[in-house]
C-alpha cells in the first residue's frame, strides 16, 4: 500500500519471537523508524518456516526483506530455522539478524557458522533493547542495501503468490 | 592487559578511499587496528598468513571492494566464505556498485552485508561511523579460534 509520505516501498520484517513482551517492545521501538515498515511476527520456528515458505494460512506471506529471530524457540530451535533459511536457494539471500538472550560463544560461533549476517545480544534493560532495535533500525533499514528478492519496482498492495 | 582491538581487513584499491577510511575510523568507539589490502591476491595471501603475511593476524571483520585488481572481490568473498576456517569471518561488501545483480549475488555468496559507498566525502564518513557504531558497538563478533 503507498503511504502519503513515502515513494519507497515498505520493507517487511519477519520478527522470529515468542516472548509477546519483547514482540510489543520490538514493535514500539520500530514505530519511530526512519523508513516505512511492516512487521510480521512468527511465535516458534516452524510458523517462520511456514511464513517463509507461504504455506497453508501463510499462503499470501510476503518475501521479508530482514528476518530477526531469536534463537530459543518453541517447536523448531532457531538454530534450526537459520540453518535451513542459509541452505534454501530462494531464502539464503535474506539477510537474518540473530537477536536473542543467548551471549554464550557457542550460540555466536555456531550462528556466524550458519551464515547468520550478524548477531545481537538483547539488553535485559529496556533502553538498552530500544538502543539495540534503533541500531538495527539505523543500519539495516538505511546504511545497508538490502537485496531486492522478488520485488521489481514500487509496491502496490502487492498480494501475488510465489 | 587493556582490552583487546579490533582487527579490521581493509580490501581496497583505491588509495583515497583508504585514507578516507583511516581517517573515519581514528574517532572509532573502540581502539581498532586497520589493516590495508589492495588487490584480491594481498587480500588472500593475508587471510592465509602466505608469505610476507605470515604473522598477520586474523581479521574480525572485513571490508571489502568488490572491483579490485589481481583477484575480484566477488571471487575473495566466495572464498572466505567457502573456507572452514574463514567462513566465520563478518564481510561487508563496500563497494562502489549499486547493481541489484552484485547485491542480489553477494548476499547469496553469504556477505554480511552490503553497502554502497556514497561519492560525496561526508556521506563516506558517515557510512564509516555506521559501521563503527553497528559493527563495533551492537554486534557481537565471533571470537578468535586458537589454533
Amino acid at each position: 500500500m503507498q503511504t502519503a509520505n513515502s515513494n519507497a516501498p515498505a520493507i517487511r520484517i519477519l520478527l522470529v519471537e515468542d516472548n509477546p513482551g519483547d514482540v510489543r517492545l520490538t514493535q514500539e521501538a520500530f514505530r519511530d523508524a526512519k523508513v516505512h515498515l511492516e512487521m510480521h511476527v512468527a511465535v516458534d520456528g516452524v510458523e517462520a518456516m511456514e511464513f517463509l515458505f507461504q504455506e497453508g494460512k501463510y499462503a499470501k506471506a510476503p518475501r521479508p526483506d530482514l528476518i530477526l529471530l531469536d534463537l530459543n524457540l518453541p517447536r523448531k530451535d532457531g538454530r534450526e530455522v537459520l540453518k535451513e533459511i542459509k541452505e534454501h536457494p530462494n531464502l539464503k539471500a535474506i539477510p537474518v539478524v540473530i537477536l536473542t538472550t543467548s551471549a554464550s560463544d557457542l550460540d555466536i560461533e555456531g550462528s556466524y557458522l550458519l551464515h547468520a549476517n550478524c548477531y545481537i545480544s538483547k539488553p535485559v534493560d529496556l533502553e538498552g533493547f530500544l538502543t539495540v532495535v534503533r541500531s538495527i533500525d539505523d543500519f539495516w533499514l538505511s546504511v545497508v542495501r538490502l537485496p531486492a528478492g522478488e520485488r521489481h519496482g514500487p509496491q502496490v498492495n502487492s498480494n501475488s503468490a510465489g | 592487559m587493556g582490552p583487546k582491538s579490533i582487527r579490521i581487513l581493509l580490501v581496497e584499491d583505491n588509495a583515497g578511499d583508504v585514507r578516507l577510511t583511516q581517517e573515519a575510523f581514528k574517532d572509532a568507539k573502540v581502539h581498532l587496528d586497520l589493516y590495508i589490502a589492495s588487490d584480491g591476491v594481498e587480500a588472500m595471501d593475508f587471510l592465509h598468513r602466505r608469505g610476507p603475511h605470515a604473522e598477520s593476524p586474523r581479521p574480525d571483520l572485513i571490508l571489502l571492494d568488490l572491483n579490485l585488481p589481481r583477484k575480484d572481490g566477488r571471487e575473495v568473498l566466495m572464498e572466505i566464505k567457502t573456507d572452514p576456517w574463514l567462513k566465520t569471518i563478518p564481510v561487508v561488501v563496500l563497494t562502489t556498485s549499486g547493481s541489484e545483480e552484485d547485491i542480489e549475488r553477494s548476499y547469496e555468496l553469504y556477505a554480511n552485508c552490503y553497502i554502497s559507498k556514497p561519492v560525496d566525502m561526508e556521506g563516506f564518513l558517515s557510512v564509516v561511523r555506521n559501521i563503527d557504531d553497528f559493527w563495533l558497538s551492537a554486534v557481537k563478533l565471533p571470537r578468535e579460534k586458537q589454533r
